[in-house]
């Protein structure tokens, strides 16, 4: 039984069913079977984090998980964060803190500090400094993507962040 | 033990390859090789399923240490069990003295878990700093334990808190003291066609103190060194010192020597020094590309300290 | 009526590139399907040095899905080496460099040897990778280990040869001499003699490296879509490859997830995608993977110095003798090119009237070396900038007060050099103020006394705190062409066409800034096409800190060519005097008169060819233009870097507490985008100086094939930086640019040397190699307190 099965999820709210042999990755199911190229692949071994999209709920690595363990599971990639030219407003701030330069590693960033924003009710900038560590970015420096992230929990948590230079 | 590269691969994992494989062949896959998942819905077909594969079968939990070997090809089994269908394997259960914790249960689960944070902060603690918090929402504590990279953050904690290790297979149940789990370099007492169902873990006691610190190159790598800290006091003295290292020797373990300086003297700075010296003298660790076998020793002694002291705070005992 | 527009150079304009790649829209080489595609695996050699004996296909030929599968043999009468890979000498570096260059030609895929752990012997293709894969395990090979050569130190005495017809392995050696070297050492007051080792590390972009390839039988023409920083060098050795016209072949580097040098070069699967395309009839696509990517992208940097420096009571350095080996792997591919800008570099912002530098450029059992972010200039920078803390540390002085003595004075420039380019040119510093930099950067961590002050204050609390400074300049904007096409259609947009080929450093919007001042349009009537052969007829790629000045110039130059159209066409309708326009808010009107002009879109129709044109006589139809703009020579941009660090006495781990770099690149356009640049180049460099290793054992297997041991830095691993840019326009062009890509990441690998060493100076440190690891920092601790004891 190593023949393609179907594989049936959600995709940014979307039903979409893909065959996949039981040895194909989600990556590259997403990818190559359903068309969203938006989730890039930049190890295949889990240490760069381009892959990662949140399913069911939580942001993990799609490298590290088979297509078939998909089946059912409520799936959220980067395509599905704009509402249509409206770009999310992690989006927007990516762009106004200049996080990002080539872009390779945007869709796996923009996923990550979503889930930790979003699981969390405050964030240090330590926190997000850890948090977004998860993910490798070879252009930025990184200093835009965590200026962006500060922001964007600023705005979800609703109270500023705490910064290192703070006192206490 | 020297360090050899197959292609340029001395580790997938937190554990350096000794020997050279010959599961990677002339390749450089990415890509895992042929084979099938299974996915069982309740635990007793999963045993059967182990149990009638035999060697064929592998279990998948979390998959955050395994795909990557299998990406690579280094492991190459022919069927995949997969766990992760499974219900009723991932929980965190009060059950009086103890808590009991699914194998499934995901290291973010736990992370997150208020009765976790209670009863078992050494076990919190110890899991926010295993790698980054996507790879947490996918391993699961029992693929941690039954991995046993040497490394990893959860033996020393099971070892530390003497938790028990709950295994089933088709013949039956076995619970193992966590001292008698672990037994080489990704080596566990699990048979192949058992499977690691659930981890009780001791509540901290009343009056205790415990930290998990470790150094890595970068956060979220696999420590350099790690250790495990809960000590319980009475009347500021210790009465009962537990400490356990990871990335240190081809298994985590208790820190034998250095708990009993602690038990016997306390946590005055010499004591501590004392005991950071010899958790260092006791422990026999590798020498790899991020550190040699003496620096790894010294990290060892380091952590102890730090863990103890922090420990101690943590119990109101020190300042 | 519309106004004047703005000038968009030196705004931050929100980069037009971010929108799909926010989105998850971009077209990355990965993210191509087409009809029909089969996709590649490479088998690559596991060891250093072998013979091939044979390669047997026949298994993988029978394995699922295997469309073809080939091995070196098969190709050797195909398809030729890529050759000529030393890039173009000009006399007056030949002149000046001595060179002696017999850089081998590289094979695409061997047949009679490998020569590093990661060459490829053999290929299948298949319906996908994973049934690729599955075939390239069934290919046996029969190799006899040769004896390695495994670094270049142990090279020049080796019995063993990496390549048979190069004795002592060496493939080039360099010589300049500025003065009299010799007799400024023998009569200089005090010498200091050192050996540096700068290890090898690499670009190591987010993107692999990949290539898809189409062939069109009905035209007999390819296109070929590669994740590259050189489409028309790719064309070239394609073309050549295939016996086809460059007409006929089209190459594209869509999105690319970065480069930094990496992808600046011709590589074997380049070519070998577009022969499988054309060879099989159907699209063949090839990406690299990341365990291919440590092992067969070019590696970087790994060069081993010996230097002697003649200096005076004062710290005044009279003379500098530079020898040293560069390990350029198995082969090097664009040859001499980073020793040469080692040599020219070697100085930096110091005036040293004697210098002499020898070379060798030696073959290794390795993965080749080409340039990365910086190519020879970080380097140079370690053995310089370690030699003035050395000097100020046997002086009593204070590191920054030799580097204020030696510097060159503003008064100074342009400042001669007395060394060529590699352009031919010799060097002049064109503009600048390098003390000025350097007392920026200090008053930026707080100063020079303040800081004094602390660190003592500190040791005495056994806390050890370290100031290290970098200097340097960087030769940027190098020619010897970009190529741009201009056109204004009938749509009236402008739209521009160059040679650079972005990896991130937003040109699409850089460009369409510096195009919108150039026509006065609005900036969202410029058009930008990038990375594309069929725009552009000849075009050089964005390396070596050259788009903002190169392809600025040719869209200048081409800019101009259509300007002259636009104006007689425009003055031949308006009935005005062509001095009398100018080009305002996307028209052309009559200075001083408002209501006389006539948008781009009136001329462009009017230039139509045919029966209703309004052109003048003599004036050709349509407005295009083309030129290959060729700088008169490079621009140099300077840096000054500062940074504090705390090491951990218990772990000898170190903190980066601050890190400023003053940085001059003249002219910004983009100051949000430029700042992006240093900063990223400033991380790369930390990574460099604190974590990333290409690490090799005796037998030259690489040991580091993994993200798991090739550590880049994260977020958590980042310390405050602060850029400061100061902008002294280069003479050197109409804009005052300068080139920026590369700078950031040269000097963090010495600063932090330095400030490690500034921190243990109590026990006489000396960290002269990279990287620089928390353990030999314990180290030095520890000896340094047994001592005391």
């Amino acid at each position: 039984m190593k023949a393609p099965r179907s594989v049936s999820l959600t995709v940014n709210g979307d039903a979409l069913s893909g065959d996949a042999s039981p040895r194909m990755l989600f990556s590259d199911f997403l990818r190559d079977v359903l068309g969203k190229t938006g989730t890039h692949v930049g190890c295949e071994h889990g240490v760069c984090g381009a892959c990662t999209v949140i399913v069911d709920g939580v942001a993990v690595r799609s490298c590290l998980m088979f297509a078939v363990q998909a089946e059912g599971a409520d799936v959220k990639t980067v395509e599905g964060l704009a509402d249509g030219d409206e770009l999310h407003p992690l989006q927007k701030l990516f762009s106004e803190h200049r996080a990002l330069q080539c872009g390779y590693c945007t869709p796996g960033m923009l996923m990550i500090a979503i889930d930790l924003v979003n699981s969390s009710d405050s964030l240090s900038e330590q926190d997000i400094k850890v948090g977004m560590s998860a993910a490798l970015c070879r252009c930025t420096g990184y200093e835009g993507i965590i200026k962006a992230v500060a922001a964007y929990a600023e705005q979800v948590h609703g109270k500023p962040i705490k910064r290192e230079n703070d006192n206490g | 033990m020297g360090v050899i590269a197959v292609a340029g691969l001395t580790r997938i994992t937190g554990w350096v390859f000794d020997v050279v494989s010959e599961l990677q062949k002339r390749a450089n896959p990415v890509k895992p090789p042929l084979l099938d998942i299974l996915a069982p819905s309740s635990l007793a077909e999963a045993l059967s399923l182990l149990s009638e594969h035999g060697d064929a079968a592998m279990p998948l939990a979390g998959g955050q240490s395994l795909v990557p070997l299998l990406n690579f090809r280094l492991s190459r089994p022919d069927i995949l069990v997969d766990l992760n269908r499974i219900a009723n394997l991932a929980y965190i259960k009060d059950v009086g003295d103890q808590i009991a914790i699914g194998a499934m249960t995901r290291e973010r689960a736990i992370e997150e878990s208020d009765l976790v944070r209670q009863v078992s902060p050494l076990l919190q603690e110890a899991t926010t700093q295993i790698a980054h918090l996507p790879i947490r929402s996918r391993g699961t504590i029992g693929g941690s334990l039954a991995n046993a990279d040497p490394a990893a953050e959860y033996p020393a904690v099971v070892l530390a808190l003497e938790c028990e290790i709950v295994v089933q297979s088709v013949r039956g149940e076995r619970r193992i003291k966590a001292a008698d789990f672990f037994e080489d370099i990704l080596t566990t007492a699990l048979a192949p066609d058992e499977l690691l169902t659930e981890i009780t873990v001791p509540k901290a006691p009343v009056g205790s103190g415990s930290a998990f610190v470790e150094i890595a190159r970068r956060h979220g790598d696999y420590a350099l060194a790690g250790v495990a800290a809960q000590i319980t006091f009475a009347n500021g003295a210790p009465t009962d010192v537990r400490l356990a290292v990871c990335g240190a020797g081809t298994t985590a373990s208790r820190l034998t020597v250095a708990e009993e300086i602690i038990q016997r003297y306390g946590v005055g700075a010499e004591a501590i020094k004392a005991a950071s010296d010899a958790a260092a003298a006791s422990v026999d660790p590798m020498s790899d590309l991020h550190a040699s076998a003496d620096y790894r020793r010294r990290l060892a002694g380091v952590m102890t300290s730090q863990a103890v002291e922090k420990a101690a705070q943590r119990a109101g005992v020190r300042s | 009526m519309v106004d004047t527009m703005p000038s968009y150079i030196g705004r931050s304009v929100v980069r037009r590139e971010d929108n799909r790649l926010l989105k998850g829209a971009g077209t990355f080489v990965g993210d191509m399907k087409l009809e029909g595609m089969v996709h590649v695996a490479i088998v690559r050699s596991q060891q250093a040095h072998a013979r091939i004996n044979s390669v047997d296909l026949e298994a993988a030929r029978n394995a699922d899905g295997v469309v073809l599968a080939l091995a070196g043999a098969e190709l050797k009468d195909v398809l030729p080496p890529i050759s000529g890979m030393q890039v173009a000498a000009p006399k007056g570096w030949r002149d000046g460099m001595d060179p002696h260059i017999e850089i081998p030609d590289q094979t695409l895929v061997p047949y009679d040897k490998l020569r590093y752990v990661g060459e490829p012997y053999a290929l299948v293709v298949a319906g996908d990778r994973y049934m690729a894969e599955d075939a390239a395990e069934l290919i046996e090979g029969d190799f006899e280990p040769l004896p390695p050569v495994a670094n270049a130190e142990v090279a020049l005495d080796a019995e063993a040869l990496v390549h048979d017809h190069l004795p002592g392995n060496i493939a080039a050696t360099l010589h300049a001499k500025k003065g009299d070297g010799e007799a400024a050492l023998a009569t200089a007051p005090h010498r200091l003699k050192r050996r540096y080792f700068h290890h090898r590390y690499a670009a190591m972009p987010m993107e692999c490296r990949g290539v898809v390839a189409e062939y069109d039988s009905r035209t007999d023409s390819i296109t070929v879509w590669s994740s590259t920083q050189v489409v028309h060098w790719v064309r070239r050795e394609v073309a050549n490859a295939l016996g086809m016209p460059e007409d006929r072949v089209r190459v594209v580097a869509p999105d690319v997830g970065g480069g930094f040098g990496g992808k600046g070069h011709v590589y074997p699967e380049d070519i070998l995608i577009a022969y499988l395309a054309k060879r099989l009839g159907r699209p063949v696509k090839w990406l690299e993977d990341r365990h291919e990517h440590l092992l067969n992208a070019a590696h970087s940097r790994d060069n081993l110095f010996d230097i002697e420096v003649g200096y005076d009571d004062d710290g005044r350095i009279s003379v500098v003798k530079n020898y040293f080996l560069v390990d350029s792997g198995a082969y090097s591919p664009v040859g001499a090119a980073i020793a040469g800008n080692s040599i020219a570099h070697f100085m930096g912002p110091y005036d040293i009237p004697h210098y002499e530098a020898d070379c060798k450029v030696m073959m290794t059992n390795r993965t080749p070396n080409a340039p990365y972010r910086g190519a020879g200039r970080p380097e140079v920078a370690f053995a310089m900038e370690r030699s003035i803390d050395l000097i100020a540390n046997e002086l009593g002085l204070d590191p920054a007060e030799v580097r204020f003595r030696n510097m060159i004075q503003p008064e100074q420039m342009p400042y001669a050099v007395g060394l060529p380019y590699r352009d031919g040119v010799m060097i002049e510093y064109d503009s600048g103020d390098y003390p000025e930099a350097l007392r920026k950067a200090l008053d930026g961590i707080g100063g020079l006394d303040a800081f004094r002050a602390r660190q003592k204050e500190a040791l005495a609390d056994g806390r050890y705190l370290g100031l290290g400074l970098g200097c340097y300049v960087e030769g940027t904007g190098i020619g010897p062409f970009e190529g741009a096409t201009v056109k204004i259609d009938s749509s009236g947009k402008v739209m521009v066409a160059t040679g650079a080929c972005p990896q991130g450093q937003g040109h699409e919007t850089a460009f369409a800034q510096v195009a919108a001042d150039i026509w006065n349009v609005d900036i969202d009537d410029v058009v930008v096409t990038l990375a594309d052969t069929s725009h552009v007829t000849m075009g050089y790629g964005t390396i070596a800190s050259r788009s903002a000045v190169t392809a600025s110039g040719a869209i200048k130059d081409s800019s101009d060519k259509v300007k002259e159209k636009v104006f007689a066409i425009a003055a031949n309708v308006l009935e005005a005097s062509e001095s009398d326009l100018e080009l305002r808010g996307g028209s052309v009107g009559v200075i001083g008169v408002p209501e006389m002009s006539m948008t781009l879109k009136e001329v462009a129709r009017a230039a139509l060819p045919g029966w209703i044109h309004q052109r003048p006589e003599g004036i050709e139809a349509g407005l295009e233009g083309t030129a290959y703009y060729e700088p008169p020579t490079v621009t140099w941009a300077y840096a000054a870097n500062a940074a504090i660090l705390e090491i951990d006495a218990q772990t000898g781990v170190v903190k980066i507490e601050n890190y400023v770099e003053v940085h001059d690149a003249g002219t910004l356009i983009n100051p949000g985008i430029a700042d992006g640049q240093v900063k990223g180049g400033l991380v790369q460099g930390i990574g460099g100086g604190l974590f990333e290793e290409l690490s090799y054992d005796e037998h030259g297997q690489l040991m580091t094939g993994s993200f798991m041991d090739y550590l880049l830095p994260t977020a958590s691993d980042v310390p405050p930086i602060n850029v400061i840019h100061t902008e002294t326009p280069s003479p050197r062009n109409s804009f005052g640019f300068k080139g920026l890509g590369e700078g950031g990441a040269i000097a963090p690998p010495v600063v932090i040397a330095n400030a490690v060493c500034d921190a243990l100076k109590s026990f006489g440190a000396e960290i002269n190699s990279t990287p620089v690891r928390a353990e030999q920092i314990l180290n030095i601790l520890d000896a340094g307190v047994a001592a005391a004891e």
